[in-house]
């Protein structure tokens, strides 16, 4: 194809705004909805419903002095944002939203979004470390144990996936399920495998996207009643807000993946128009999802975050991908 | 592939811009590697020798072999040198590289090896016929998994007996020391 370095830049200039409206507008519709979920005003004096307050936030946050602390590692201090953005941005190049609409697709799609994901605990513990604060250096290592931990699971099941789908390739996975919606991955009963364990594949899929983007009843990294805030504590304007964007795109390709991996990605649950706004659809009824989980459930303690993992969904995703491939062997 | 291919390409054509990627990613890789032995703190080396990892992610991926660029990644960056970090950081997140009693013969003799070694491969690599192949297959998960499991299935199980010796010594070293 002519032109490819062109697409490639206006794919990657589109995937950093698709991230930082989606980021700035997350946060809005994050706090409006904890308002609701907890009976009390949120943003609403700017604009109608206060839509402006994110574009006010950010002037706010770019208007401030990028304050470095004493004793810091300078160099690193400022590097971990970057790092905790960088893979989110390259995350959204192989993402497909629909037939036509992605970037650059890859036949190893489901690897590249794992890898650029686990380059994100690199950040959280160059943070953490850089900032020369006990609460983020405790900080950094429970998130990144966290995040360790619960990338296991998560890669099972999304092998499992794969072993269903025979590809890695993410378009080859979501037409695989396009044809209604019992051919789902989250549903067993027509497909390739009819593994009646896939909704709990999907069960164990979203709770380690909710651990690995460091949300509520897994946010143990940002503890702020006992950690301040975190590996964050120290950075103020652009810095904090890097790494705010960075995990508000994490959550939005954590939905990615769960669209594409298990509710079908672009297609309709009737076969009726499959396109684009159908994932859009799907992805934002997750994001909903993890917001309010975020607003009902308290944190965990560390001890039962580990515990759940290590001796709960390590084990089921294991037998899950045994049994699956097992089912794959017989039909 | 056709001989022209093999003298330099003027840099506007297709091949000489990816030539210059090409050396982009060994600079980043060089530059990591250097960074990951001369920084005065360890975690500073750390984040050398992941930048040293995402510059061979992209030679594997230069050599068109997406998968093992990705394999690169996942497992170096994102679990070997997160690992890595970490132990540091639980045992002495301050201290700086302790640097042991050497002698005098130590520099120079480490010098020379490292001459000798580099022009060894520099020799071998311009003396030798390289095989210019076509793709051996297409770099998929499939014919990866397929070569592994039949032409070279040997080459795996020794790979893995590398692992299990090196797991092996880890728990020697760290019972070093410990009673009971």
């Amino acid at each position: 194809m002519r032109l490819t370095l062109l697409n490639v830049i206006i794919a990657v200039v589109l995937a950093i705004a698709f991230a930082a409206v989606n980021a700035a507008y997350l946060v809005w519709a994050e706090r409006r909805g904890a308002a609701r979920i907890q009976r009390r005003p949120g943003p609403n004096i700017n604009g109608p419903f206060g839509l402006l307050q994110p574009p006010l936030d950010g002037i706010k946050l770019m208007a401030k002095q990028l304050t470095i602390p004493g004793g810091a590692d300078r160099i690193m201090f400022i590097i971990a944002p970057v790092l905790a953005m960088f893979p989110a941005i390259m995350s959204f190049v192989t993402i497909p939203f629909s037939d036509s609409i992605v970037a650059k697709n890859m036949n190893v799609g489901v690897l590249m979004i794992f890898a650029f994901a686990s380059m994100g605990s690199m950040s959280l513990l160059i943070a953490g470390w850089s900032s020369r604060n006990k609460y983020s250096m405790m900080s950094s290592v429970r998130a990144v144990s966290q995040a360790v931990a619960y990338e296991i699971p998560m890669l099972i099941t999304a092998i499992t996936v794969v072993m269903i789908a025979g590809s890695a390739d993410l378009t080859e996975i979501v037409h695989q399920q396009s044809k209604s919606i019992l051919h789902w991955n989250i549903f067993p009963l027509l497909g390739n495998s009819h593994n009646i364990l896939m909704p709990f594949s999907f069960l164990i899929f979203f709770m380690c996207t909710l651990a690995e983007t460091n949300r509520a009843p897994f946010d143990l990294g940002e503890a702020e009643s006992e950690l301040v805030a975190g590996f964050h504590t120290e950075y103020g304007s652009m810095g904090f807000g890097l790494f705010f964007m960075g995990e508000y795109a994490n959550i939005v390709i954590g939905s990615c993946m769960t669209t594409i991996l298990f509710l079908g990605g672009w297609g309709c649950p009737f076969g009726l128009f499959p396109g684009v706004w159908w994932f859009i659809l799907k992805l934002y009824l997750l994001i909903a999802t993890f917001i309010w989980i975020r607003w009902t459930f308290p944190r965990t303690t560390i001890y039962g975050l580990l515990n759940l993992c290590w001796k709960i969904l390590i084990p089921l995703s294991l037998f899950n991908l045994l049994f699956t491939a097992g089912l794959l062997k017989v039909f | 592939m056709n001989p022209s291919a093999l003298t330099s390409p003027s840099l506007l054509t297709v091949d000489g811009l990816v030539g210059v990627v090409f050396l982009i990613m060994v600079l980043i890789t060089v530059v990591g590697g250097l960074i990951a032995c001369n920084s005065e703190r360890l975690v500073r080396s750390i984040a050398g020798l992941v930048v040293c990892f995402i510059g061979v992610a992209g030679l594997y991926f230069f050599l068109n072999s997406p998968f093992v660029a990705m394999m690169q990644i996942l497992i170096y960056v994102g679990a070997v040198a997160v690992t890595i970090s970490f132990a540091i950081m639980l045992a002495a997140p301050e201290e700086k590289k302790k640097i042991g009693p050497t002698s005098i013969l130590a520099g120079p003799l480490g010098f020379i090896t490292a001459a000798l070694i580099t022009g060894g491969f520099v020799v071998l690599a311009l003396k030798t016929e390289w095989a210019i192949h076509n793709k051996l297959n297409d770099g998929s998960m499939k014919s990866i998994g397929l070569q592994l499991l039949t032409d070279y299935s040997m080459v795996f199980e020794l790979v893995s007996i590398v692992l299990l010796i090196a797991i092996l010594g880890a728990l020697v070293i760290a019972r070093e020391g410990r009673k009971n």
